[in-house]
């Protein structure tokens, strides 16, 4: 049978299948699982039918919890039902595992296995979910590649149908879910023959029924659980002969043949490392290289590994073995070894005690560990092992990939040692994540396996960043199948593209090329100019390996062909036209295919403008002159000499891509660490920034109150301190009335700025003779950047105002206060960071934070450096992400702490009134602490009793002490987005607003899940497309400040920055001073939005003026006054919505696809709108009435 | 019985009024009505050069913005099956019309560049459409281009547009031009069968408090007639083209002037977006009405019938007249 191959991700190669061979389909979207469901859902969308002729039916839940609860009971009525997932995913699916399991049920789950959450989030890949599900009574296959992923995912469906065990189906997170791969494509006539019609029925018959009615999920007592648990046993003593069965059935069918333990290597090895996942490729290959030259060494994958055959395992292993390293991709701290080793030494003892090893003297066993989140496992690393299993006494429970100077772990590795293959052609590209580039690699990928007879693989290295990013491309192809799922190492590269000149100056690029390679540089200088603009590094390497080096203008070329900053056609035309992979001619055909394939439903013009610069590409691209010697005094950028040490040392290897050679020592032992570094980072991907002019310059604060990245600020302090100001300095009077007599200054920071020009929209001072002048303008950054980075420090060294000085209830005054959130990775014009400044603003000096994962977490946690920043008295927001699901649990323990500690405090400070001074003792318990004047007053009292106790001999002097700072007033923040508030965190949310304890929720709603790519959240609007509700959401948004209101004492504010500033900087102090529960809901215009960022704020006035997004507070301190707490404060809507939606792609892209039901939709947004208005206006015009109270206890907690 | 008959680009309509380009066509609902209302053809709304490559960029813009660069965010929007975008739009729209309604569909192209758009006049003849409205809508505002240059590529698009399509085609234009009859002339020899005369610039007004230009669209008045209506009575019998008359129809009247002067139809486009739709019909029942009152049998009978070439008085429409009309406003306001 003729079967396709094609070149794909491991993601959509089990998708296709799992899709295929399910009728119904329940996901919740976690990275790096998240394109399996993704594809599932495009594909129900688009009517696809599985192998059986019917639409598989997709559904996204709230939760993983949620996901396989309704797997659950789709599997027990009898549908053949799948999910996909991941890391935290998975172990909030382990509860129904448990139970899937415990009821025979067959079903698969695919799962891209991923770090769990211990010291830090990791979005990548290792074993440690699939570890956590070991005991599930899950079946677990591992694939290690992606052909395998697309292979097993038939097997494991096949065999679960007979087992009636249900599995887990695994392969590497990012490695191989991401890596595209040329596989032969299996059809759907494969997965016919290969799934038996009687056990699906049988399953089917299985599922509960009214016409058969029985009951399943009884209560057991101790008299039966027992037995019955043992019960299953004859079907996992079968399961692993009818997994081999499949196996063979397959390789019969496919040609493919799979073993429960494949063994590969000398038939006499004595060395044999036992592995499963990607990383068994890497050994294999490793392992067929040493055999070669005379090595007696072997591997044997681990493929079922639940439940695990001793027998199989036994017979797979050579009667040679003498020694075996088993390598576990996961850390169990504590536990005599990890999982897989545990099992090998089992299985041996077992085998030698009961005769059924092959071998009669024990074989000596190690057990080491690798690649966690990712961590690269290469052919050296293979090789260290293979080294330590030849020494008499190799190390046991070590790890390979890393430095451990530490606990002395390591295996050290040459990383020298290449297996790289003569007849393979290596390539690596360095592209700015804007620029295309990654896009268009996947495309020559593409071209390469799909029109040649090549194999090709390419996997692609991403940044954490959201603006300004990196990404790497790792290309391979050539006449054999590539395995190598690890990056293309150094000096191996034969062609090395650099798309971005300034990455020369950040990153060592050429250290991937190989002797005699080829370099491509995109270049705004030419071939006679490019060499003097080149750091001398850069021109040393060049000439020391003999590359041969290329220029093109990238630029001017999609600038002349209207492909603005996106050179990703320019650059793969000049790859496969220095390349000779194909000949040009058939290049240039292909690419253009590939363009069209691509682009082609977006229009005509998007085409024709692609094809012109692929046509105008290889008249720009020039070989240039190397000359003999390196002559540039240009040194590639390093970190400020005045960052702290553990910046410089720790943080800056990982700015400048060298983390890898970090060792554990340089690490945190619990993953904390100090605030304030990303001050050091210095990115300069702006290639505008804001300037201002002060003579029309009206100091309303507004662009340093919008400002995503906290990069314009202003400040008023004493003329005297201009004394020593650079002279472009600027300054102006101060206009503010509680400062009288003082200058004033905004300043921008030029090198952490990302252009995104909130700032100019913001600002409505304009020049009154030329009226297109602000009082902030926009201007190219490079010519600025050297004075201006000297006026950003010397502006630094003004000292900030003095908080007691003022009231922040003005956007003017509230932006005299030091930002402690600044510079962090979030996307240029990010509409959630201005509301988050704001906080670490107005109250960051006393503020503890809970964040919800997500865009959040990552733009204000992400290493290498992060955004919560402290002031020069070493205050600022403590700051912390426990998981998704729980973060207002996780800020409600905070705020018992705070609560408990201070009355802690407050009962012990009494018993020191002698020592510390009976006045002192009343003025501490007595405190206003309403405004930062009081609370300055509060803390100075406070260093006061610490030093009258810092002698006494009590103990309870020691704990007041330690306790005492908590009777200063805290704020406690617990910030997340929709997908957190609404959906998967909701339970928990709710729960803490009905505690009434003091805590203070900001949602940042984007109305999608942001970070993960765009899905559908339960606040996302109706009308609006997204991932899973691809024809346009069909009902509306939820209203989570109206339930919340329900309450009535919770305080509970719907905001729009854009729309109104002074009502938001309002609401956050209003919410602050609640005494109980508050809940904010921040209207945060998004990239997922597909709107012109720059216009994000005028957007949310669109959104208020349409009422899509009304505005209100609804405050419970108010009814005691016998007041209506409910003060809608936009005005009833005055434009179509219409007017707000279609300047989105999120609404518009529907009125492109499918008119009518746009059409309809709209409609009903419109009506939605109207309604409530309605319910908000008549809410708000009841009347209260002063004695009518009632329960509203402001925050009382009994 | 009075004949309202009338020939447009080769085009047989049942009566002179034709619906102008507007965003009425935009739905084909609307369409229907007024066919029901009696117009004899409808001219669609303008697919403009700038939304078709517009539209295009914009959608790859945003669906391509941040892709591809963080590592659990590879796009941010579902990939959707289909686009109908700019001109995919507009051609579904003429095969909708075409299937539904009887009267000829006058396809609308704006733009004023040769290029590769100009191929969708040829789609849109394969669509279906009867004929074609060129819609030169452009403000020039570089220093370098000459009046010159710019009306010889007006002559050039007409000539390029020509030869993509074989049905009708009419030029719709501005009455700025310092020499209009001579490039009326040369775009007619350059294969325009028709002249509309003229479309309206829509002219952006200043916010004075907010310090912005903002966009303004007005709908016109009856007076705007008349500066149409003095060059279609100028042109009239001295082309080889059919003269449609736009802007500043809003009765029966203004009609029946349009028709005398020498147009072959007006088209309306103010009058039913401010009347609404039924409009069409008091229209049409007012043009009877006047000709059954003044005798007339057919429009045949009345087009150009005070046109330049036509009335005893040439000069009228001339120079002279402003003269005429200065003095005569003179006398209204000067006691």
């Amino acid at each position: 049978m003729k079967r396709e191959m094609v070149t794909i991700d491991a993601n959509e190669a089990v998708a296709y299948v799992a899709y295929r061979t399910n009728e119904v389909i329940a996901i919740y979207p976690i990275t790096p699982s998240s394109g399996m469901g993704e594809f599932a859902d495009a594909w129900s969308a688009a009517k696809k039918k599985n192998a059986w002729g019917t639409v598989p039916l997709v559904v996204e839940m709230q939760s993983e919890g949620g996901a396989a609860g309704a797997v659950h009971g789709a599997l027990t009525t009898g549908s053949l039902t799948t999910t996909f997932t991941a890391s935290q995913g998975l172990l909030l699916m382990i509860p129904n595992m448990y139970k899937i399991a415990g009821e025979l049920t067959p079903t698969v789950f695919h799962v891209s296995a991923r770090s769990v959450a211990t010291h830090a989030l990791s979005i990548f890949g290792d074993h440690s979910d699939i570890n956590a599900a070991r005991s599930t009574g899950f079946a677990l296959l591992a694939s290690s590649s992606v052909q395998e992923a697309q292979d097993m995912a038939l097997i494991s469906q096949a065999a679960t149908l007979e087992a009636r065990i249900p599995f887990l189906h695994f392969f590497d997170g990012f490695r191989t879910s991401h890596e595209v791969n040329k596989i032969e494509q299996l059809t759907e006539e494969d997965m016919r023959a290969m799934l038996d019609d009687d056990l699906i029925v049988a399953a089917r018959i299985r599922g509960l029924s009214p016409d058969r009615p029985v009951i399943r999920g009884t209560a057991q007592n101790p008299d039966v659980f027992f037995q019955a648990r043992e019960r299953c046993n004859p079907f996992y003593e079968a399961c692993p002969g009818i997994v081999q069965k499949a196996m063979d059935k397959f390789a019969g069918l496919v040609g493919r043949s799979y073993h429960l333990f494949d063994y590969q290597g000398a038939a006499d090895a004595e060395n044999i490392i036992v592995i499963m996942g990607s990383g068994a490729e890497t050994c294999d290959e490793t392992a067929e290289f040493l055999a070669k030259q005379g090595e007696k060494v072997g591997v044997l994958t681990v493929r079922l590994y639940r439940p695990f055959s001793t027998p199989h395992f036994l017979k797979a292993l050579p009667p040679s073995v003498k020694k075996i390293a088993v390598l576990d991709r996961t850390k169990e701290p504590g536990a005599a070894g990890e999982p897989l080793y545990m099992d090998v030494v089992t299985a041996v003892n077992e085998g030698l005690a009961n005769g059924s090893a092959p071998f009669k003297i024990a074989p000596q066993i190690i057990g080491g560990r690798y690649g966690l989140s990712s961590k690269e496992f290469t052919p050296a690393m293979a090789k260290a092992v293979f080294d330590e299993l030849k020494k008499s006494n190799p190390k046991n429970h070590f790890t390979v990939g890393i430095q451990d100077d530490v606990s002395h772990s390591s295996l050290s590795y040459d990383p020298h040692f290449s297996i790289a293959s003569p007849d393979t052609v290596y390539c690596v590209f360095f592209g700015l994540g804007a620029d295309g580039t990654v896009g268009a690699n996947k495309n020559s990928i593409k071209i390469i396996g799909e029109e040649t007879d090549y194999g090709a693989q390419g996997y692609f290295v991403y940044d954490s960043k959201k603006s300004g990013s990196i990404t790497i491309s790792h290309l391979r192809f050539g006449p054999r199948r590539i395995r190598a799922p690890y990056l293309i190492g150094e000096n191996e590269a034969n062609f090395v593209a650099c798309h971005q000149f300034s990455f020369l100056e950040r990153i060592d690029i050429l250290k991937y090329a190989r002797q005699g390679g080829v370099f491509l540089l995109n270049s705004i200088y030419g071939p006679d100019q490019v060499w003097d603009h080149l750091p001398r590094e850069v021109q040393e390497t060049i000439i020391a390996k003999k590359l041969k080096f290329y220029v093109i203008d990238g630029y001017e070329v999609a600038h002349k062909t209207g492909m603005g900053g996106r050179i990703n056609t320019i650059m793969q035309t000049c790859f496969f036209a220095i390349s000779g992979v194909l000949p040009r001619e058939e290049a240039i055909k292909q690419i253009k295919k590939s363009i069209e394939k691509t682009y082609g439903k977006r229009g005509e013009t998007v085409v024709r403008q692609n094809f012109e610069a692929v046509d105008s590409t290889l008249a720009n691209l020039y070989e240039v002159k190397v000359p003999e010697k390196a002559n540039s005094a240009i040194q590639r950028l390093s970190l400020s000499q005045q960052a702290p040490e553990f910046v410089r040392d720790v943080l800056g290897p990982m700015i400048f891509y060298e983390g890898d050679n970090l060792p554990v020592s340089a690490l945190p032992v619990d993953g904390t660490f100090p605030s304030a570094t990303s001050q050091w980072e210095k990115r300069n991907i702006a290639l505008e920034i804001p300037v201002w002019e002060p003579n029309l310059c009206i100091q309303c604060g507004k662009c340093a109150f919008v400002c995503p990245h906290a990069v314009i600020r202003q400040k008023v302090y004493d003329p005297a301190l201009l004394k020593n100001a650079p002279e472009t300095f600027k300054f102006i009077d101060a206009k503010f009335k509680e400062l009288p007599d003082m200058k004033y200054t905004i300043q921008v920071a030029p090198e952490d700025c990302t252009g995104c020009a909130l700032c100019v929209e913001a600002c409505p001072a304009k020049d009154k003779s030329q009226v297109g002048r602000k009082a902030i303008n926009m201007a190219e950054q490079l010519p600025l950047r050297e004075k201006e980075r000297e006026n950003w420090e010397f502006f630094l060294s003004l000292p900030e105002t003095d908080r007691s000085s003022f009231q922040p209830g003005t956007v003017k005054n509230s932006q005299l206060l030091q930002p402690l959130f600044e510079f962090s990775g979030a996307c240029g014009g990010c509409g959630e960071t201005p509301y988050v400044k704001l906080v670490s603003q107005l109250f960051g000096d006393r503020s503890v934070i809970a964040n919800a994962t997500g865009c959040s977490s990552i733009y204000g946690g992400n290493l290498p450096t992060t955004p919560w920043a402290k002031n020069k008295e070493g205050r600022g927001p403590a700051w912390s992400n426990s998981l998704f699901e729980d973060n207002a649990e996780f800020g409600l323990g905070m705020r018992l702490t705070i609560d408990k500690q201070s009355e802690y405090a407050r009962e012990l400070l009494p018993q020191f009134a002698e020592a510390a001074g009976q006045t002192l003792v009343d003025e501490i318990l007595n405190a206003d602490q309403s405004d930062d004047a009081s609370i300055i007053r509060q803390r100075e009292r406070v260093a006061i009793l610490k030093q009258r106790l810092a002698n006494l001999k009590d103990p309870k002097a020691k704990h007041l002490s330690a306790l005492a700072d908590f009777l200063v007033r805290k704020s406690v923040w617990v910030i997340g987005g929709d997908g957190w508030a609404y959906d998967i965190g909701y339970g928990g949310l709710d729960h803490v607003l009905a505690s009434g304890r003091n805590i203070n929720i900001l949602v940042l709603d984007t109305e999608v899940y942001s970070n993960t790519g765009g899905q559908a959240s339960k606040s996302t609007p109706r009308a609006a497309v997204a991932k899973f509700a691809a024809n346009g959401k069909g009902l509306p948004k939820k209203d989570l400040g109206m339930i919340a209101m329900a309450y009535g004492y919770v305080y509970v504010a719907k905001v729009a920055m854009g729309a109104n500033d002074q009502h938001t900087l309002r609401a956050f102090l209003e919410a602050d001073a609640y005494p109980g529960p508050s809940l904010i809901i921040a209207y945060s215009h998004c990239i997922s939005h597909g709107i012109d960022m720059r216009k994000g704020l005028e957007q949310q006035k669109l959104a208020v003026l349409s009422g899509i997004w009304p505005l209100y507070r609804y405050n419970p301190a108010l009814i005691a006054q016998g007041q209506n707490p409910l003060s809608l404060d936009s005005k009833e809507p005055s434009i179509p919505v219409e007017d707000y939606a279609y300047n989105e792609t999120r609404y518009r892209m529907l009125l492109q696809s499918d008119e009518i039901r746009a059409e309809q939709l709209m409609r009903a947004a419109r009506d939605d709108v109207r309604k409530r208005w309605e319910l908000y206006r008549q809410m708000a015009e009841i009347e209260y009435n002063a004695g009518q109270n009632n329960n509203s206890n402001g925050g009382s907690h009994d | 019985m009075i004949d309202l008959t009338t020939s447009y680009l080769g085009l047989q309509l049942k009566n002179p009024l034709v619906a102008a380009a507007s965003p009425l066509s935009k739905k084909l609902s609307n369409v229907r009505k007024l066919e029901d209302a009696g117009v004899s053809a409808v001219v669609m709304y303008s697919l403009f050069e700038e939304q078709i490559s517009h539209e295009s960029r914009a959608l790859d813009y945003f669906l391509s913005r941040g892709t591809e660069s963080f590592a659990e965010a590879l796009s941010y929007f579902p990939e959707m099956e289909h686009y109908n975008i700019g001109p995919d739009e507009y051609l579904n729209l003429i095969q909708k019309l075409k299937s539904s309604i009887d009267i000829p569909v006058i396809a609308s192209l704006n733009g004023v560049s040769t290029g590769g758009w100009i191929e969708y006049a040829h789609r849109m003849q394969q669509a279906g459409a009867d004929a074609l409205e060129l819609n030169i809508y452009y403000i020039p505002t570089d220093f370098d281009i000459t009046s010159k240059d710019l009306e010889q590529s007006y002559v050039n698009l007409v000539s390029d547009l020509r030869k993509q399509i074989r049905i009708p085609l009419a030029v719709k234009l501005s009455p700025f031009f310092t020499a209009l009859p001579s490039l009326a002339r040369q775009l007619v020899e350059a294969g325009a069968g028709g002249l509309v005369l003229f479309n309206r610039f829509y002219q952006p007004d200043l916010d004075i408090e907010m310090l912005e230009v903002i966009p303004s669209l007005e709908l016109s008045t009856s007076s705007e007639l008349r500066l149409p209506l003095r060059w279609v009575a100028i042109l009239y019998g001295r082309i080889s083209a059919d003269l449609a008359l736009t802007t500043g129809i809003h009765s029966a009247e203004d009609i029946i002037k349009g028709i005398m002067a020498g147009a072959s139809v007006v088209q309306p486009a103010s009058a039913l977006l401010r009347n609404g739709i039924h409009w069409a019909k008091e229209a049409l029942s007012g043009i009877e009405e006047w000709m059954e009152k003044f005798e007339y049998e057919s429009v045949r009978q009345m087009r150009g019938s005070m046109s330049q070439q036509a009335v005893a008085e040439p000069a009228a429409f001339e120079r002279a007249n402003y003269m005429k009309a200065l003095t005569s406003f003179d006398n209204r306001i000067i006691p």
